[in-house]
């Protein structure tokens, strides 16, 4: 499993790989935003952490079907079934180098682009904290909807409209902590709450991804 | 290890193809499918490799001792030829990838990306793959498609060597191979039966 990381791991940063797609992405909106909205730091100051954390999940929405999808259609994915790899294991790594290639960056740069939208000082620390905690849900519950449609030609689409719904209350949470910090408010519901989402995910949904697999290839 | 088939019954989205199947594969054997196209080879294939279930009948095999081959190689095409085979070998819990790359000449090519190989080359790189899976039991399917003469000659090569050392192959292919096999045809094992109206299906 860890030789599948590796491997997950130097095709996203070879040629045509996808990796920095996510953060570009989430850098574009980032720098669009204050363009949109005005220069007045006030209202930027008070939508940024949903900003942010939209951004965050988008960007993890645009690579989702590349989880999958790039292995069925070379024929790896039947192998990997027939290999003495769990298929359960299987979608836990491919969740994991997913967070790696696009949840850990955004997290990394999303305190620069923080400042682009002119985030409260004090909401810093919790804008690195919920991401930290928020995104691997959103990578995991990616992979449940990639396994999902992963024989599907152009499953793009079918694929964004199952998770986005599953999507939301890592978004209002996430947003939510990052706005109690930026006013000095407790933030340690919402923070629970969030570690709480990411652990179910990944608790629950490999066993439920490996299964969609499992159908999706007979 | 044998591979032993028993009425075995297989459906391909949801449309019974194949019924009856009945063989049995013994260690150091070769088993030849044939049939024309649709009649379920691949189907059958898939089915003893563990992909999808039976409609019906048994099949008795350890499923850890397989190792398949379909049409795609799984080769990532900006892998070179040894970062896919190592991968492979790593998977299976193997380290030597040195016998595979002997058995299809791909010592030559080992650093060169799999996007630059022609299709023949690729072709003996998914099937050296095999070799490095250790399984006992090779499942594949139309082998020999895009190999030249030369190819052919070194892949029926490596299969006789498996077989000489305890294995056994199940292939599907319409060329001959030139080696001691047994043929089975499924032209006879057609599937008569009309569709099961099988409610569960459709949500599955």
């Amino acid at each position: 499993m860890i030789a599948l990381l590796i491997r997950d791991l130097r095709l996203a940063i070879r040629t045509g790989g996808g990796f920095g797609l996510g953060l570009a992405f989430f850098l574009i909106i980032a720098v669009l935003v204050p363009f949109g909205v005005g220069p007045d730091s006030v209202i930027l100051g008070r939508i940024a952490p949903g900003i942010l954390w939209v951004g965050a999940l988008l960007s993890c929405l645009l690579s989702l079907d590349r989880i999958f999808a790039l292995d069925f259609e070379d024929g790896s994915l039947d192998l990997l079934a027939t290999a003495p790899i769990p298929l359960e294991g299987l979608v836990g790594v491919k969740a994991i180098s997913h967070w790696l290639t696009t949840g850990l960056p955004l997290t990394l740069a999303a305190p620069v682009l923080g400042v682009l939208l002119s985030l409260p000082e004090a909401a810093y620390l919790w804008l690195i904290l919920s991401l930290l905690i928020g995104t691997p849900a959103l990578s995991f519950i990616g992979a449940f909807g990639a396994s999902l449609t992963v024989g599907l030609k152009r499953g793009g689409l079918l694929l964004s409209l199952l998770v986005l719904p599953l999507y939301v209350p890592t978004l209002i949470f996430g947003a939510e902590t990052i706005r109690r910090g930026a006013e000095g408010l407790s933030t340690s519901t919402p923070l629970i709450m969030l570690g709480a989402i990411t652990l179910g995910t990944l608790a629950i949904l490999p066993f439920a991804s490996a299964a969609a697999i499992r159908v999706n290839l007979r | 290890m044998d591979l032993q088939v028993v009425d075995l019954g297989v459906a391909r989205g949801g449309l019974p193809i194949l019924e009856g199947v009945s063989f049995t594969l013994e260690t150091g054997r070769v088993l030849v499918l044939r049939g024309p196209n649709g009649i379920g080879k691949t189907t059958l294939l898939r089915t003893v490799a563990g992909l999808q279930p039976a409609l019906q009948g048994r099949i008795s095999l350890d499923p850890e001792a397989v190792a398949y081959a379909a049409h795609a190689d799984g080769l990532k095409s900006t892998l070179t030829v040894r970062e896919n085979l190592v991968f492979w070998a790593q998977v299976y819990g193997t380290s030597d990838i040195a016998p595979a790359l002997a058995a299809f000449q791909l010592a030559t090519l080992i650093d060169r990306p799999a996007q630059n190989l022609s299709a023949g080359q690729k072709r003996r790189l998914g099937l050296a793959r095999l070799l490095v899976t250790n399984r006992p039991l090779w499942v594949l399917d139309e082998p020999t498609v895009s190999l030249d003469m030369a190819a052919v000659a070194m892949f029926a090569d490596a299969v006789q060597a498996h077989c000489a050392a305890g294995g056994a192959a199940l292939i599907a292919t319409h060329i001959d191979l030139g080696l001691q096999s047994d043929t089975l045809d499924l032209g006879p094992f057609k599937a008569k039966a009309p569709l099961q109206d099988d409610f569960d299906e459709a949500f599955l």
